[in-house]
């Protein structure tokens, strides 16, 4: 059997497994300011994704790796075609990547509404192109017949492709809100929830135009396909649950629309990966930019060992950290641990999960749960 | 015009990011040993150091996984043709490093960062070994792809494109083995030097003698052996690249003729890809020979016959690499090693005289010796991808054939705007920031604080 296909369903995964990952670190990006009222309140939303951020992002440099073994042809296309919208998003990503580590290295009100702002700006602006690049795959872009693409920047703008762009960060904006009902308490919670029921009738409205689209634009079928299906399901169920506040189940179906979205893109896609819109016979496609079989072979050993694996520690690590994190953590006051008596009531006020976690001030003895 | 925006790009962007990749490399090294002494010994000062070089690690880790996105995304960007080309080989090893490195690296930077309290010790202390053995895997997996295009192994040429046939003929490819080693030596010493600059400049500002001149001495048993292991792997990597890359160490020497036995000149006057007859002052006999050759009376083949024996084999063209950049390269690379070998065994003197602490001259001198590693890093990459042109794949493809054909120069312009921007500015807060912390006080010991507060996390 040929490993081509294999390998196209394994990038869809990589793409997939990054946008439900850091689609809520995009999401928690944007939102920070507006959930965390002050200070303390900023600093406990952007370390609900302290630790995880980091680790979720590695999926895009992977899938950006696994397209140019696995498809030379379409990574040299796509990556030289895009070349400032690339530019802008490596700005973007690299903006927010610091903005997270350096915020809170000084303490200075100025120096931390810079890197807020960065932060925004820089969380809003990776989906967005990313969601234009991807959806410029299906819309089709000029690309002659060496595979070469040959329009200016402004022709990546295709209508199909800015309004992908838009859906995603409108869902990441959505899974972000969910993932901080999720993972914060009291206030911020509430605010969480109250974000989350704002955005959601734009997230749904969105995904079900975005769908409609990427059926009517890529197939000839009448009816939806099951992952179109899913998607529209999934942002329905959403949108319930998020006004019913059931946090837990509410971030597991943005989780899934969000999977289900970027899934459709790559279902309707194949067998193309990047269609032209010159000429159909330039449509670049799984067999003409593919690898070799020998590094498909080889590569192939790869991912199915270490994928599992790291499936594997990145749960652990969401395990480890599955607590909800207490804005007075960041109160300057609060930095000796709070006195045991009140821990013990709020832990009676917290959920199930954070209940069973306990509360750090128990960790004290350095033994852990 | 393109040629060179696109090759200036890849190697400011290429400079920099490896002035952080090092530092990371080298630092979660030695963080793990400390904290593994924390772990064995109880005793509260490694705790103490853990933390404080752990927030150095972190600072740089940020950056140095940023700018590696841009690294990975320009192949494609700006190096088109060759992607399309040689992809399918070039490719693995860089899909791999994801897979296997990167997010072994980042996931547990993230676990040691806030699992402080969250994980029993013995666990805790294993993510710290996990950071720093993902950060040295990841630099095999690069330095694999890398030694591919200086000597490539593991293919065959089908239609014009090479086809990966054999994936261990990438890991066991010479180039590869001791550019390996030589790759994680430079990273420990830089590491080393850069833990052993911050213990001197607390040394010299009132810092807690007792802790930093343990963090001094840790230092110091790390560099002297890495900078020795650097310098010999170095040379062995010489006789390696003179067998598979002759122009790179004939330009090394700005060697135009053919010699037997072979002399080094410590410096030149003049020189240059025009200029064939510098002045060499001091030239010392048989010393290139033994470099290139590892024999007394080894011959270097010169510049001008290899010109002309691969005009021949290649067609017609300039296959002479930069010769200045590789003349100083080289020199620049050995000499600081030198200094920064002295400067080690002067430290490791002191310790036994018991003097560290207080040697005001030596903790200035140590202060600063840490700009040498990232002068010896960049001199060393410059000679190294420097002297692999006219070639992106040494005797496969041109690098003025591997750039991306529809890239215009206006859009080359704008993203080396953008990016020089973006790393002066980044570079300079990461610098700051580095000093700011380098300067703090240790964090206090936990018997001053309440008993039974908790180790405080490490936080955004």
């Amino acid at each position: 059997m040929s490993l081509i296909p294999f390998w196209f369903i394994v990038i869809a995964i990589l793409w997939t497994g990054f946008f439900v990952l850091e689609g809520f670190d995009f999401g928690v990006g944007m939102l920070h300011s507006a959930v965390g009222a002050d200070e303390a309140g900023r600093r406990a939303a952007i370390n609900t994704i302290g630790p995880l951020w980091d680790g979720n992002e590695v999926w895009l440099i992977v899938a950006g790796a696994a397209m140019f073994a696995a498809f030379p042809g379409w990574y040299a296309t796509m990556f030289s075609g895009m070349y400032l919208a690339l530019v802008l998003l490596l700005a973007a990503l690299i903006i927010r990547g610091v903005a997270f580590e350096y915020r809170g290295k000084r303490d200075a009100a100025r120096w931390r509404r810079t890197w807020d702002t960065a932060l925004t700006t820089g969380s809003v602006l990776a989906p967005l192109l990313l969601g234009i690049a991807l959806g410029d795959l299906l819309a089709g872009l000029p690309i002659d017949s060496a595979q070469n693409f040959t329009g200016s920047f402004w022709d990546l703008f295709r209508p199909y492709g800015v309004f992908t762009g838009i859906t995603l960060v409108l869902v990441c904006l959505l899974h972000g809100a969910t993932f901080l009902s999720l993972k914060t308490t009291d206030e911020m919670h509430q605010r969480s929830q109250r974000e989350a029921r704002r955005i959601a009738p734009f997230t749904g409205a969105a995904v079900i135009g975005f769908i409609v689209w990427t059926h009517v634009t890529a197939s000839s079928a009448f009816f939806l396909n099951l992952i179109e299906l899913t998607a529209i399901l999934a942002v329905i169920a959403a949108v319930w649950l998020v006004f019913e506040r059931r946090d837990g189940w509410a971030f597991a179906a943005t989780a899934l629309t969000i999977a289900a979205c970027i899934l459709s893109i790559f279902v309707d896609l194949y067998p193309n990966v990047m269609v032209s819109s010159t000429s159909a016979a330039n449509n670049l496609t799984v067999h003409n930019t593919a690898s070799g079989a020998y590094s498909l072979k080889a590569m192939t050993v790869v991912v199915i060992v270490f994928l599992p694996l790291v499936l594997g520690y990145q749960a652990w690590t969401y395990y480890v950290f599955r607590r909800r994190v207490r804005r007075e953590e960041f109160l300057p006051a609060a930095r000796p641990a709070p006195e045991p008596a009140a821990s013990e009531a709020a832990a009676s006020e917290a959920t199930a999960i954070e209940a069973a976690a306990g509360l750090p001030v128990r960790d004290a003895d350095g033994k852990g749960p | 015009m393109n040629i060179d925006l696109a090759r200036w790009q890849f190697a400011f962007t290429s400079v920099n990011h490896f002035f952080f990749v090092p530092v990371t490399i080298g630092l979660a090294f030695l963080t793990a040993l400390l904290q593994t002494a924390w772990y064995r010994t109880k005793l509260e000062e490694y705790l103490r150091l853990t933390r404080f070089f752990g927030t150095l690690l972190v600072i740089n880790v940020a950056i140095g996984v940023v700018t590696g996105l841009v690294q990975e995304f320009q192949f494609g960007m700006n190096w088109g043709q060759y992607s399309r080309l040689v992809g399918n080989v070039f490719g693995a090893p860089l899909a791999m490093e994801g897979l296997a490195a990167f997010f072994l690296e980042s996931t547990f930077l993230g676990l040691w960062l806030f699992g402080w309290d969250k994980l029993p010790k013995r666990v805790h202390l294993l993510t710290i070994w996990a950071v720093a053995f993902g950060s040295m895997l990841s630099a095999a997996f690069i330095l694999a792809a890398n030694s591919w295009m200086q000597h490539p192994v593991g293919y065959v040429m089908i239609n014009g494109k090479p086809q990966l046939n054999d994936i261990w003929a990438l890991f066991t490819n010479p180039v590869f083995v001791w550019g390996y080693a030589k790759v994680v030596f430079a990273a420990l010493v830089t590491g080393a030097a850069v833990m052993l600059a911050v213990s001197a400049w607390q040394l010299r500002h009132r810092g807690d003698r007792e802790v930093f001149t343990r963090s001094a001495r840790l230092a110091l048993i790390v560099l002297v052996p890495a900078i020795l292991f650097a310098m010999l792997v170095g040379d062995e990597l010489g006789v390696v690249e003179a067998r598979y890359q002759p122009m790179k160490i004939a330009a090394a020497e700005a060697q135009w003729t053919t010699c037997q036995p072979c002399s080094f000149s410590l410096f030149q006057i003049g020189g240059g890809n025009n200029d064939h007859t510098p002045t060499q002052i001091i030239a010392i006999p048989h010393l290139l020979s033994l470099l290139a050759t590892n024999h007394w009376n080894g011959q270097v083949v010169g510049l001008t016959p290899l010109q002309q024996q691969y005009s021949k084999q290649y067609g017609p063209g300039n296959y002479v690499p930069d010769v200045f950049i590789q003349y100083w390269g080289m020199r620049v690379m050995a000499y600081l090693a030198v200094v920064v070998f002295l400067i080690g065994a002067w430290g490791l003197w002191l310790i036994r005289r018991k003097t560290l602490a207080t040697s005001r001259v030596f903790l200035w001198v140590a202060v600063w010796g840490a700009v040498l590693p990232f002068l010896m890093n960049t001199a060393g990459w410059l000679l190294t991808e420097s002297g692999r042109q006219p070639w992106i794949v040494q005797g496969i493809m041109l690098t003025r054939n591997g750039i991306s054909p529809t890239v215009s120069t206006t859009w080359l312009w704008i993203s080396v705007v953008i990016f020089v921007l973006l790393y002066g500015t980044l570079g300079t807060v990461d610098f700051l920031l580095m000093l700011r912390y380098s300067r703090k006080q240790l964090p206090p010991p936990r018997e001053q604080a309440d008993a039974d507060a908790p180790v405080p996390a490490v936080q955004y």
